[in-house]
């Protein structure tokens, strides 16, 4: 079904760790997955599963003493003759103009909190603007132009003089609608999406959802939305990746990752969130025991403290690779072995 | 159940003056509780949910008298026979009132004293109100801890090392310790990852039919609304706009600013991709709000007389309140 096409990007076997005084963060240990050209791909996870670490590696923006250790991450880009050409960007240096080049234009990233992604001394249309001529030689006044377009796309009400104002003196929705035209900026292939919606109200949050479809829908964008929340991810993504303390433990098509979940975290997850389908003041289905500390990952099957179907002296030893199952679903666990 | 209300609200507002220029002249009000009522009997959820802003958390600290409300009654029935009006009442005669109302807060990790241990923080309650001697607060302290699912040899530890799901048990304990009869939670599992969520979820349901507490639950996660509520209010710029029983609030939703909100909630399943209804524009400011109904700029049922004429609540069914002129004559989507 959506392997029609070749994936626009790859992720294979990333690690990326951070050395501190205490010990290694196995921040992200073994990802892999791919995105495809006018797809979504959910990632979703309990928080510090390695969601946000993954994107910035994508992008080689990860934080001080947090290092891309071992894996792939290709790129594939037209080389305008019908051919393609396959980047690495984990062989990248972090602040080279190729890795600066790529996260200023192909692949684009918007976050949680625009407010900290804006500077207050600057209105947001000449952060764009700056945005613009970074990537295009164009003059101040076309690139002021095109703001005002972009703003206008990203359903800002008068871009004319909203361009004129201060990040602060937006409302979270309209902000979020700035950073997302910020990061349409550079016409990008790939639009990674860190919780974009979170901070938001439901009513704002669908309004920027809407968005978000329609844009892809418009430019053919991959979308990366990495998410907590499963009701988004059901709204949104084409394809979902689980992953729990850095590690995929399933991947596959939306439709399968609901309803025929197969990794035992998945099923607990999917059960455990509140649904507003459910009956009035019904109890939620719960996970013993709690997501340890990074320092103290478990041996064998991360999950295997917590897992009712845990298989002693197999899955606290041995750690499960992640194998297909079907047609395109992928899992990690000693259940799915042939 | 139980007809006397516990705690019945009246008509309570809450203004905030907004001062401007070098001699902080009064320019207006940020009207952030404009004429609210409501009951919550014993042993009953009522949440409070609505838009950022719309004032749920002054609602909640108007009824605590965490702030003093500008108008209005706070009617608390102490015992069998005393109802007083908390809006009224001096600080100094709360004290004694106070224990009987509790305050679970959204952020586990700031509304914690670092450096105290857990015996401190949930003891400390009782020692301000003089209750118990050192050995009975040790006592009532491990009760607590197991009450809330957390050993009783962790109380001579320190916050820091708890997670976010067993730092807000420990909120919870310091907010049983008095025996309340009304715990007013404000988003308290906001913070919290989905699975640490659920067991929080399920530990104040639990909590509830153990001890008869009555919960104003105030939250904008209508799923997690919909497990701990016996009745919702749906608030808009300061008014209560809808409230009814929870399932009839959900299915059958009867007023225009419920359907959207419903409608907007992201469905946990692919195949039920909604039709979300996409309300245009922002939630009004509650300095300046429109005309009319507050809702009407962005109301897709609204006629004239929206514009110029407020509503008022209206038991449309019995125990069904709705503040819209039209709540008789459209037919509004639910979830199911
Ligand atoms: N700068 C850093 N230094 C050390 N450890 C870090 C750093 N950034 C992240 N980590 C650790 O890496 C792990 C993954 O973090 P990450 O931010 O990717 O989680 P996440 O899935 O995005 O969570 P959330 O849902 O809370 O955003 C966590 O254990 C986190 O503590
Ligand atoms: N101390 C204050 N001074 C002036 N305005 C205030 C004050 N506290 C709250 N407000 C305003 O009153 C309105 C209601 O705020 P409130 O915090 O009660 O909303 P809320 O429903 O709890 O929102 P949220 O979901 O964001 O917590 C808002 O417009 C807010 O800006
Ligand atoms: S590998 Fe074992 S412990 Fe891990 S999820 Fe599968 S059954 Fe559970
Ligand atoms: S009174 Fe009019 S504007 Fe207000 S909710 Fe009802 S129909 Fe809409
Ligand atoms: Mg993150
Ligand atoms: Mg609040």
């Amino acid at each position: 079904m959506q392997q029609t096409s070749q994936p626009i990007l790859s992720v294979r076997n990333l690690k990326t760790y951070f050395h501190q005084d205490e010990g290694i963060v196995r921040a992200v240990d073994g990802a892999s997955f791919d995105i495809y050209p006018g797809r979504t791909l959910g990632i979703v996870g309990e928080s510090g599963c390695g969601k946000s670490v993954t994107a910035r590696s994508i992008l080689q923006i990860v934080d001080k003493g947090g290092r891309i250790e071992d894996g792939e991450i290709l790129l594939r880009r037209a080389t305008g003759n019908g051919q393609n050409d396959i980047l690495d960007l984990a062989k990248l240096k972090p602040d080279s103009r190729q890795a600066r080049a790529i996260r200023g234009s192909e692949i684009a990233l918007i976050f949680q909190e625009p407010m900290t992604s804006f500077s207050p001394f600057h209105t947001v249309g000449n952060q764009i603007i700056e945005a613009i001529r970074l990537h295009k030689p164009v003059s101040r006044t076309e690139a002021r132009q095109e703001a005002i377009e972009l703003l206008r796309m990203v359903g800002i009400p008068r871009p004319d003089r909203r361009i004129d104002e201060y990040s602060f003196q937006l409302s979270g929705g309209l902000r979020q609608r700035v950073m997302i035209a910020m990061a349409l900026s550079s016409d990008p292939k790939v639009l990674i999406a860190d919780e974009p919606t979170t901070a938001l109200d439901v009513t704002t949050q669908a309004q920027v959802l809407e968005l978000l479809q329609q844009l892809q829908e418009e430019k053919g964008l991959s979308i990366i939305l990495i998410t907590h929340d499963m009701g988004v991810i059901a709204e949104m993504a084409d394809d979902v990746v689980v992953m729990y303390l850095g590690r995929v433990v399933e991947q596959g098509p939306v439709d399968e990752i609901f309803h025929a979940p197969k990794h035992p975290y998945t099923r607990m997850l999917l059960r455990s969130i509140p649904s507003i389908l459910a009956r009035p003041r019904t109890k939620l289905a719960t996970i013993a025991g709690s997501i340890p500390h990074p320092y103290n990952r478990p041996a064998g099957c991360p999950f295997h403290p917590r897992c009712p179907e845990f298989m002693p002296g197999k899955c606290d030893v041995l750690e499960p690779e992640l194998v297909r199952q079907g047609e395109n679903q992928e899992v990690s666990c000693f259940l799915y072995e042939e | 159940m139980n007809e006397q209300p516990l705690l019945e609200v009246k008509n309570l507002k809450k203004y905030f003056p907004i001062r401007k220029g070098l001699l902080r002249r009064l320019a207006g009000h940020v009207r952030a509780v404009d004429d609210v009522s409501f009951a919550i009997r014993k042993g009953e959820t009522l949440s409070l949910v609505g838009e950022s802003g719309c004032g749920k958390t002054t609602t909640s600290r108007c009824i605590l008298r965490a702030l003093d409300p500008t108008a209005g009654q706070i009617r608390y029935r102490s015992n069998e026979s005393t109802v007083v009006d908390l809006a009224e009442l001096p600080k100094s005669r709360l004290r004694p009132l106070r224990r009987q109302m509790q305050m679970i807060f959204q952020d586990p990790f700031s509304s914690l004293n670092p450096r105290m241990t857990l015996f401190d923080i949930i003891s400390e309650p009782l020692v301000v109100n003089n209750v118990g001697t050192p050995q009975s607060r040790r006592e009532r302290v491990a009760e607590l801890l197991e009450l809330v699912g957390l050993p009783p040899e962790f109380m001579n530890r320190y916050p820091h090392a708890f997670s976010g799901g067993q730092r807000q048990r420990i909120g919870i304990a310091r907010a049983l310790a008095l025996n309340p009869a009304l715990i007013v939670a404000d988003e308290p599992v906001s913070a919290l990852d989905v699975s640490v969520q659920a067991q929080i979820v399920n530990l104040l349901l639990d909590l509830q039919a153990e001890l008869g507490l009555a919960y104003l639950f105030v939250a904008h996660d209508l799923s997690v609304v919909k497990h701990v509520s016996d009745r919702v209010a749906v608030m808009y710029v300061g008014k209560i706009v809808e409230i009814a029983e929870t399932s009839a609030l959900f299915s059958q939703p009867r007023h225009p600013y419920t359907e959207a909100l419903l409608s907007a909630v992201p469905k946990p399943d692919p195949r039920l991709r909604s039709q979300r209804i996409i309300l245009e524009g922002e939630v009004a400011d509650p300095a300046h709000p429109p005309s009319g109904c507050y809702f009407h700029p962005r109301c897709r049922y609204a006629v004239d007389r929206c514009k110029t004429e407020s509503p008022e609540l209206n038991e449309i069914e019995p125990g069904h309140f709705v503040s819209c002129h039209r709540a008789n004559e459209i037919e509004l989507v639910g979830v199911s």
